[in-house]
């Protein structure tokens, strides 16, 4: 019987096997950021232990820095104490930091990728749930906790059972302004938070082998949200295409041996997955959240559900308990429902296509009276890059916010923040109660939705708006 | 890590599914450089409800979590379970974890106990009829009990082989993967020589 995509990958890092136990997996690319980082070093330096491969880490500062002011000190005291421990940290074990202010810095699962790091069947994993975005590329990559952390530090390996398999088909192609993002909402709602739990899914079909790297990347970021341990996507000429000439993509010889071994990272015919979901993707529409998890989604031209529209107890509660919270009545039109701020970022779609896509339905166009937006890169080089193309004076004669690179309002933990009771319409991944800030209302939605609704109002499609005169 | 073999602690009912990390410990409380001291952020949104289970004093010494299923979705913070440890909790029970918590819970000493749901709901009915009862959880036999007589409650609970040994000899994961030196070497000598470095 032939292998699965997941398991030729996961096969190629097995570095002890016995049974009873968990595989010794190899780990081939180890992401460190300030937050979930300082504790292993410090679980290290207890020990008396060193960092084993310095050479197959990069650092980066993302979740708890400004997106404003980014070349002073850091305002709170708490939170530059966090940063500067991650700078002495990789000082003092010898670790590749790009720290704020540095051309490569930005939020890790974008460097990562941009850098040429990021490549087909490796294994990859960060103290960071979303690290699963690298699966975009044929890779294992998943989120571990800080004991893992200082596990791969010290070991460049990690103990894990081998995970289940499941493929997610999407066949036909997307409709025109329907997204990845909306494909992955569609497929969350579809499955519920703890659908994917167990497995790793690869998602193929002809929608999927149609996304460009940076929609592949928004879809495997979401694997976390329904529970799956990574998402991947088998290499192609996309994947090889978006690698070649990266800074840190193979040359020469080594590119050529790269290519042909990735070309074998392929679900065999005769391979058999656990489980299997089938979606028709030409059918999807533009998607949003209506509630406080991932799962919790609509179509945008439906209406907030009731908790009697749910025949499980645990949904019916958790809707009452949602809708309690978002400050939503069951029926309301979700195209009904205001915004006061539209944040437009994050590891799943703070990327150059995301921002190019935002600035062509804003330009010509004006934010609405009462609504705010905030455009953050998800890196340095996205910064730049936007600002070569000119993106951000479309932003900025919109009246939008342009920040400097970052986490920015997707977490609620660095300055970016919903007040109490604000409610958001974000390109970031999680709508979990307090999630962008203490209070703060969460409705998940796709860069199109995003800008269309800033210049509305309320939650909308490009094709609410009016056409531009002229 | 210290060993655990069996805990009997007061049950604290949460009567709530999908427990994401964030409502376990928001991102504001993650900014500490150490291991301890997070108690405070401990499901800090909802502690500011009067009403909120941990606020009542019958669970002031609370130390077995009994929750809804899908505990611990989203963020792979560690610092949930440290939040947990930090303030008196030994074992959660839930129908069901999400991985990486549960996989945080085990490296760091917390006893993630999958049981079937409707033991979770019982498990609540009993609470809701004897508050301040006290659960027992028994990593040696993968049994948890609770009450006496009629309505007694026992039942088992799943926790993977690998985790149950580690938790009940208090063994360090690193220092076991160090003892493969050897097989790591081998590996790294193998692999191919286009594969990327950071330095």
């Amino acid at each position: 019987m032939g292998k699965t995509l997941s398991e030729k990958v996961w096969d190629e890092h097995v570095v002890r096997s016995a049974a009873g136990e968990p595989d010794l997996l190899f780990i081939d690319l180890h992401l460190l950021h300030e937050v979930t980082s300082p504790q292993a070093f410090d679980g290290l330096r207890l020990a008396n232990r060193v960092v084993r491969r310095p050479d197959l880490i990069l650092a980066t500062e993302d979740h708890n820095v400004p997106t404003l002011d980014w070349d002073k000190p850091i305002a709170d005291p708490v939170s530059r104490t966090q940063v500067e421990t991650l700078r002495k940290n990789a000082a003092d074990f010898g670790v590749r930091l790009h720290p704020l202010g540095d051309i490569e810095q930005g939020i890790v699962h974008v460097v990562g990728p941009q850098l040429g790091l990021t490549q087909p069947g490796m294994t990859i994993v960060c103290g960071d749930s979303h690290t699963s975005t690298h699966g975009a590329f044929g890779a294992i990559a998943f989120g571990i906790g800080t004991s893992e952390v200082e596990h791969v530090l010290a070991t460049q390996t990690l103990t894990q059972a081998r995970p289940k398999t499941m493929a997610v088909t999407v066949n036909g192609s997307l409709p025109e302004g329907v997204t990845a993002k909306d494909l992955v909402l569609t497929l969350i709602a579809h499955t519920g938070t703890g659908g994917g739990q167990g497995y790793i899914v690869e998602y193929r079909g002809q929608a999927i082998e149609e996304l460009s790297m940076e929609g592949r990347m928004t879809v495997c970021n979401m694997s976390i949200e329904w529970g799956a341990k990574a998402g991947m996507i088998a290499p192609d000429q996309t994947t090889f295409d978006y690698i070649e000439g990266k800074p840190e993509a193979p040359k020469g010889a080594d590119w050529d041996a790269a290519v042909a071994h990735w070309k074998t990272l392929r679900t065999d015919e005769d391979a058999v997955f656990d489980d299997e979901i089938v979606l028709d993707a030409s059918t999807m529409t533009p998607f949003v959240t209506w509630g406080t998890n991932p799962g919790q989604g609509a179509p945008l031209g439906a209406s907030v559900p009731s908790p009697d529209d749910f025949d499980e107890p645990n949904d019916k509660v958790a809707t009452e308990k949602a809708l309690q919270y978002m400050g939503l009545e069951a029926g309301t039109p979700l195209r009904e429902v205001k915004v006061d701020t539209v944040f437009v970022g994050s590891c799943t779609n703070g990327r150059i296509e995301d921002l190019r896509l935002a600035a062509s339905i804003l330009e010509g166009r004006h934010v609405a009276a009462d609504t705010r937006l905030l455009v953050v890169p998800g890196s340095v080089r996205v910064r730049l890059q936007a600002e070569a193309e000119g993106l951000d004076k479309v932003f900025i004669a919109a009246g939008a916010e342009w920040r400097g690179a970052g986490c920015s309002m997707c977490l609620g933990m660095n300055p970016d923040q919903l007040a109490p009771g604000e409610r958001s319409a974000s390109t970031s991944n999680r709508n979990f109660e307090g999630r962008q800030g203490k209070g703060g209302r969460t409705h998940l939605v796709s860069v199109p939705v995003a800008a269309a609704t800033a210049v509305r109002g309320t939650l909308s499609s490009p094709a609410d708006l009016a056409p531009l005169g002229g | 890590m210290d060993k655990f073999t069996t805990h009997t602690g007061v049950g604290v009912p949460l009567r709530r599914s999908n427990v994401d990390t964030d409502q376990i410990i928001p991102a504001v409380y993650l900014k500490r450089v150490t291991r301890t001291g997070f108690e405070d952020g401990l499901f800090a949104a909802w502690r500011n409800d009067p009403d909120f289970v941990l606020n009542h004093r019958t669970y002031a010494t609370g130390s077995v979590l009994v929750a809804g299923p899908d505990f611990g979705t989203g963020s792979s913070r560690e610092h949930a379970v440290w939040a947990l440890q930090n303030y008196g909790f030994k074992v959660v029970i839930s129908s069901r974890f999400a991985d990486i918590f549960r996989g945080n819970s085990g490296k760091a000493g917390l006893v993630a106990a999958q049981v079937d749901e409707k033991v979770v709901q019982r498990l609540w009915d009993w609470l809701d009829d004897h508050p301040g009862g006290e659960i027992t959880v028994d990593l040696e036999s993968r049994t948890v009990r609770a009450g006496a007589g009629e309505d007694a409650i026992e039942d088992s609970f799943d926790i993977d082989d690998y985790t149950r040994w580690r938790l009940l000899e208090g063994l360090d994961d690193i220092g076991i993967t160090l003892g493969h030196d050897g097989d790591i070497a081998a590996f790294e000598a193998s692999r191919p020589s286009w594969k990327p470095v950071t330095l």
